[in-house]
């Protein structure tokens, strides 16, 4: 048991960070690779001010029209992004087992701060899954992959949560200890999933939007937001 | 005015598989399985790349795109007509199933590719990610069309375009006839006038669509008026390339669209013309501004081609045309997708507008988020047996129109003015359709620019 703990602690948070990071820089670099050999016509539109302009435009809350046409979509969409990004950034207890390992630290985030956008975020995907199943045209889109998607990034959210407030314990002593290996699974686990699901739209999406931010203000001359 | 209310223009619901086409059923009959697949595969292993499979893996079947299509607002939000689930029924399967696909499930691929999107890339503006949604479905009409399975009137202009290079068989003989013809009767209003042909070297090259000199020849007039008031050196070609329309490039027939493409370049290089100016019409800028000219290898198109509408903003802020009296009804204006999202020249438009109208009132939405006019993209060329169905999905532009209360709806589109003039009569809008043109004709001063003075 320990020894299993020693790996998911040591080994497989490399083995996880490496696939993440080297994942994603290779997904990207495929789909250049293609580009170049089969649609290099591509590049010949793509221009860093007019892809700026789009993903800049995009990046603003209720800046397009569609965004602001959606008000309660689009603004929990964009907690739910901003939080699954800061909160495992900066949640004390992570900081603490980096500076335990290297002796590097960065402000946290405030616990009880940290606990709060946890609710938020699980509240959100509650909110995207009752949306899966509730709007016929959402329905319709939607296959198994999407739940599974939804349930992955939810595990270490939920189980970070439990942990935190040691629920479980009371009525089963050593519960957290399980619990902390199910997050740490799962969290690894989302890692790994990343480059080779469609979690990797964090850089593709960037990508898609350049090219048609591109295609639309260099050629069209007109906004697309 | 009449305008109904928003409970009358719902009554009406989609019969969307009733129509029947002899060319989709005529073709499905000689396919094998294995020619589908093949034909699948090959398009989209050989003629597409990263750009379809980075869209198919970054959509996160999210449904935001769904209140962008006309067509899902149009039929209650029924979710097969969201743009994200006629990519889930047509591209998306093709490639989960490695082409291995059905014959009923290709009759519904063509129905959705060709006539329940005008690939006016409105879309494209909802997707958080900007997925073009437009291209996927041209490629599922890639593959229809290589299947032989292209709906018969679409195919019946695409065989024109490939046999005489203009859309409607107009003979080389009738083309010049009725230039002459226009040219003789507008010499009733200007005694000079002419409709310069061949004339080599002259400033701008003027082109039309083929439905012009086959039925609308007045616009032929009208044109020819306003570039003599406004003292314009120009000509037009009478051989092939006068036609800047391009059907193929809705077929899927992307061959003969790039030979349109060049005969309509090398025409106006022959005439060693400066520029290239077009009628009011959408697809056939899209064709050469954006699209034909991509297929004969040109980034960008070799001449400066001008859409109507900047050319008239030109006329009027240069003071070559000049407003004698302006037209008073009350007017609202369509923007065309391939002008304004395909060109942002909708602020233009408008200039023109209030320049010859004194009242003017804008539709809701609009600009580069006017809801389409559900005849362009070549849905209006697959025909008569979808015309019903046509004006069924297209409720939502009848509601837009009606909520203006505007006499007169100017469409400087040709598939925007036939498409909505179908939508003004099918929903008793009692509109008067215009092209900007025709109030241009109306209210124009009718002399000659002289330079100076």
């Amino acid at each position: 048991m320990n020894g299993f703990i020693d790996f998911i602690m040591g080994p497989l948070v490399w083995i996880s960070l490496l696939i993440f990071v080297i994942g994603l820089i290779a997904r990207v670099w495929i789909i250049v690779a293609e580009i170049k050999k089969k649609e290099a016509y591509i590049f010949s539109y793509l221009t860093l001010y007019h892809s700026l302009r789009s993903i800049g435009a995009w990046l603003i809350p209720f800046f397009p029209r569609s965004t602001r046409q959606r008000p309660w979509y689009y603004g929990i969409s964009y907690v739910f992004h901003l939080l699954i990004l800061v909160i495992p950034l900066f949640v004390s207890a992570h900081i603490v087992l980096v500076e335990e390992a290297f002796r590097v630290s960065w402000p946290a985030l405030n616990d009880g701060l940290a606990d709060a956008g946890t609710v938020v975020v699980i509240a959100a995907l509650i909110f995207f899954a009752v949306r899966r199943i509730k709007e016929p045209d959402v329905k319709y889109l939607t296959s198994a992959m999407d739940y599974l998607l939804l349930f992955m990034v939810g595990l270490p959210f939920v189980t970070g949560f439990l942990a935190y407030h040691q629920v479980f314990d009371a009525m089963w002593p050593g519960a957290y200890d399980y619990i902390t290996i199910l997050h740490i699974l799962s969290g690894e686990m989302v890692l790994i999933m990343i480059p080779f699901s469609r979690f990797s739209h964090m850089v593709t999406a960037p990508l898609t939007r350049a090219y048609t931010g591109s295609e639309f203000g260099n050629v069209r001359q007109a906004k697309d937001w | 005015m009449n305008v109904p209310s928003q409970t009358d223009l719902s009554k009406e619901k989609a019969a969307p598989e009733l129509a029947t086409d002899d060319a989709i059923e005529k073709g499905l009959e000689k396919l094998t399985p294995e020619r589908i697949k093949t034909v699948i595969n090959q398009v989209i292993e050989k003629e597409t790349g990263a750009r379809l499979k980075t869209y198919v893996t970054t959509c996160m079947r999210c449904g935001l795109c769904s209140e962008a299509c006309s067509y899902y607002l149009s039929n209650d939000k029924d979710p097969r007509f969201s743009p994200a689930a006629k990519v889930k029924q047509t591209i998306w399967e093709m490639i989960d199933k490695r082409g291995e696909v059905s014959k009923d499930f290709l009759r519904r691929a063509v129905r959705i590719a060709y006539l329940q999107c005008n690939v006016c890339r409105r879309c494209s503006m909802y997707c958080p990610f900007g997925i073009d949604i437009a291209y996927m479905m041209l490629i599922v009409r890639r593959i229809c069309h290589k299947l032989g399975i292209t709906p018969l009137y679409i195919q019946d202009t695409v065989n024109s375009h490939s046999a005489t290079l203009n859309q409607m068989w107009v003979k080389e003989d009738e083309w010049i006839d009725t230039l002459q013809w226009q040219e003789e009767d507008a010499r009733d209003e200007f005694e000079t006038l002419r409709i310069p042909l061949d004339k080599r070297g002259a400033d701008i090259m003027y082109s039309v669509i083929a439905p012009e000199p086959k039925f609308q020849a007045g616009l032929l007039y009208q044109a020819a008026t306003i570039m003599h008031a406004a003292g314009i050196n120009w000509t037009m070609p009478s051989m092939p390339g006068w036609d800047n329309s391009n059907m193929a490039m809705f077929t899927g027939d992307n061959e003969i669209s790039g030979r349109i493409a060049r005969t309509f370049f090398e025409a106006a290089a022959d005439l060693g013309v400066k520029k290239i100016v077009m009628g009011e019409c959408g697809h056939a800028f899209r064709s050469t501004y954006d699209v034909g000219n991509r297929w004969v290898s040109w980034a960008m198109p070799p001449f400066e081609v001008v859409h109507a509408l900047e050319f008239y903003h030109d006329l009027f802020t240069q003071g070559r045309l000049k407003v004698q009296e302006k037209f008073t009804k009350k007017v609202t204006l369509h923007d065309p997708c391939n002008v304004s999202r395909g060109r942002g020249l909708h602020d233009k438009a408008r200039e023109v507008v209030n320049m010859i109208c004194t009242d003017f009132v804008e539709m809701t939405p609009n600009r580069e988020h006017n809801y389409c006019c559900g005849a362009g993209g070549g849905v209006i060329n697959c025909g008569p047996p979808y015309k019903k169905e046509r004006m069924v999905n297209n409720r939502v532009k009848a509601e837009q129109l009606a909520a203006t209360g505007a006499e007169v709806l100017i469409a400087p589109c040709h598939n925007c003015h036939s498409g909505i003039e179908d939508i003004i009569h099918h929903y008793d809008l009692n509109m008067e359709i215009k092209f900007l043109g025709d109030i241009i004709y109306e209210t124009m001063e009718k002399n000659v620019y002289v330079p100076g003075e």
